[in-house]
């Protein structure tokens, strides 16, 4: 009797076991973190007059926005089909994640990119970056110009940034085109500056005129935030 | 001020070896407004590509696209690419050429050329403005609507595909409700049993300035979503934006002159046999050679 009892028991504990296993079978799912708009480090209008408080208030609650809430819908539903194993739909999902994800991961880094000008904004960075900046571009009044051009140049909507190199440790201007993150133009490339160059970034102000906002959002450029990346990546390649 | 009229050298060689040369051309209208080009104070000569205004005034469409849009759209803008695309080709090879000729031109087959965006740009917006009306929205009639049934179900269908088209249209770019005329999907395929039915509508999404022009589709609409097309009458709202254009801008009479027009071009390209899969099978005939002029023949071996 106490044996038939001792294998019900056993059976159920396997049971169970069987069950456990089920639902920590997949712990990168169930742990996938959401993304969530991120504070502005200031406040709506404390870039003015270089951006206006309308279109911080529109590019962060609107657009922004909007990003996070795309990408986390599309990750919702990337969750489900891999869970059901629907590899059509976990393709056709790329493109929504690229462009909603791209979109959160690039302004995330804008807002730090930004900073009001009494809490440093537009202040040229010191060294390590500053004496990179002058090795490969000649002098700071010349990266700005590189990436002025640049970022002028780029049809429709995009990005200009500086970025660094990892790999051949050296400093970049490159551009990307819609919301794809600086490290679609390498795997090695690390954002240092990013400049929104949509028109959302700067039409209500600047209308057509998007040499005037290039040439002005220098001014509130946050070259610490910049200057920090650079060195903690600078550390890591000596390290290696 | 001096007015001087000078006469662009054509490149006929170069328009034999290209494709837009065998391509009828669709837009007459387009045909180069050539002026007489001024030589201004400084001496430097000005191609002629003239702005050409919208068929109403810049206030007509309010409240349903402000005028300060169409001052800063038309007006900066359009005028920019005008001017710029004047600048890039005068005294080149693609002077002297219609607007259209210039855009599938420096298409280049996908490796654009510079002159093309902002040709292409010129194009897109003169089509644009065309495409809308005071008063305008409604339904299509007609042939029209018989084709939009037939190819998408009904009109409530496209009009759902269209927004949901233009919405998703990622980035900067324009929409397009196109006739494709005897084509397959693939480029360059020839169409084995060409039908009746193969001559459908489409709705396509273009990124930046690229027009179904370039694949020799016959455009009949399009909606401009680059965020200045927009910005300053719906903000981010671009689905608002969609729909005020489909309920009150749309001229479906303009859609069905322009639906009217493609119809008749495939047919006559048909009947003249201009298609490829006529060219598939040429007559015994010694085929044509086009010789670079620059090229020097004793240096081909």
């Amino acid at each position: 009797m106490t044996t038939v009892v001792f294998i019900i028991v056993l059976v159920i504990f396997a049971a169970s076991l069987h069950d456990a296993g089920a639902t920590t079978m997949d712990p990168c799912l169930e742990s996938t973190k959401t993304a969530s708009l991120p504070d502005l480090p200031y406040a709506y209008d404390a870039l003015e007059p270089v951006i206006s408080e309308e279109i911080m208030r529109l590019h962060h609650q609107k657009h922004h926005q909007t990003y996070v809430t795309q990408y986390n819908k599309a990750l919702n539903s990337l969750r489900s089909a891999m869970a059901d194993g629907d590899h059509s739909s976990v393709v056709k999902l790329q493109s929504l994640i690229k462009f909603n994800g791209g979109g959160h991961v690039n302004h995330a880094i804008f807002w730090k990119n930004l900073a009001p000008v009494h809490e440093g904004g537009g202040k040229p960075p010191h060294d390590p970056l500053s004496s990179a900046i002058d090795a490969h571009f000649g002098s700071f009044e010349g990266l700005i110009q590189k990436m002025n051009a640049e970022g002028a140049a780029v049809q429709g909507s995009g990005w200009v940034w500086l970025g660094l190199d990892r790999e051949l440790k050296r400093l970049v201007v490159e551009t990307t085109a819609n919301q794809d993150p600086l490290v679609t133009k390498g795997t090695h490339l690390v954002p240092l500056i990013g400049i929104d160059v949509w028109e959302h970034a700067y039409y209500p102000q600047y209308k057509n005129a998007r040499a005037e906002y290039l040439k002005n959002i220098w001014s509130v450029i946050n070259w610490k935030y910049a200057a920090d990346v650079f060195e903690k990546h600078s550390r890591d390649l000596d390290t290696n | 001020m001096m007015t001087v009229a000078v006469t662009a050298i054509s490149s006929p060689l170069l328009l034999h070896s290209q494709g837009p040369n065998r391509q009828l051309l669709q837009w007459k209208r387009n045909e180069k407004r050539r002026l007489p080009t001024k030589v201004a104070g400084s001496g430097v000569i000005t191609a002629g590509f003239e702005l050409k205004p919208p068929p109403y005034s810049l206030d007509a469409l309010e409240p349903h696209m402000s005028r300060e849009t169409l001052d800063y759209h038309w007006g900066k803008h359009y005028r920019t690419y005008i001017e710029n695309l004047n600048k890039q080709i005068v005294g080149t090879d693609l002077d002297a050429l219609s607007l259209e000729e210039v855009v599938l031109l420096s298409y280049n087959r996908g490796n654009m050329l510079p002159a093309f965006n902002n040709a292409a740009q010129a194009w897109n917006h003169e089509f644009f403005w065309e495409s809308i009306q005071p008063g305008g929205g409604g339904k299509p009639t007609g042939e029209l609507l018989r084709l939009i049934e037939r190819d998408f179900g009904s009109f409530e269908e496209f009009l759902e595909r269209f927004k949901s088209a233009a919405a998703s249209n990622f980035g900067s770019g324009w929409t397009w409700l196109a006739y494709k005329a005897n084509r397959l999907e693939v480029a360059n395929a020839v169409n084995p049993l060409p039908k009746e039915e193969d001559k459908k509508l489409v709705i396509v999404k273009t990124p930046n300035a690229v027009n179904p022009l370039v694949w020799d589709y016959s455009p009949l609409l399009t909606i401009d979503t680059w965020e200045h097309a927009y910005y300053l009458d719906f903000e981010n709202r671009r689905a608002e934006y969609i729909n005020t254009f489909m309920e009150k801008l749309v001229s479906w009479e303009t859609v069905n002159t322009r639906l009217e027009a493609a119809m008749v071009r495939a047919t006559q390209r048909e009947q003249e046999g201009t298609y490829t899969e006529e060219e598939a099978n040429p007559d015994d005939e010694e085929p044509e050679v086009y010789l670079d002029s620059d090229i020097d023949v004793s240096e081909v071996d």
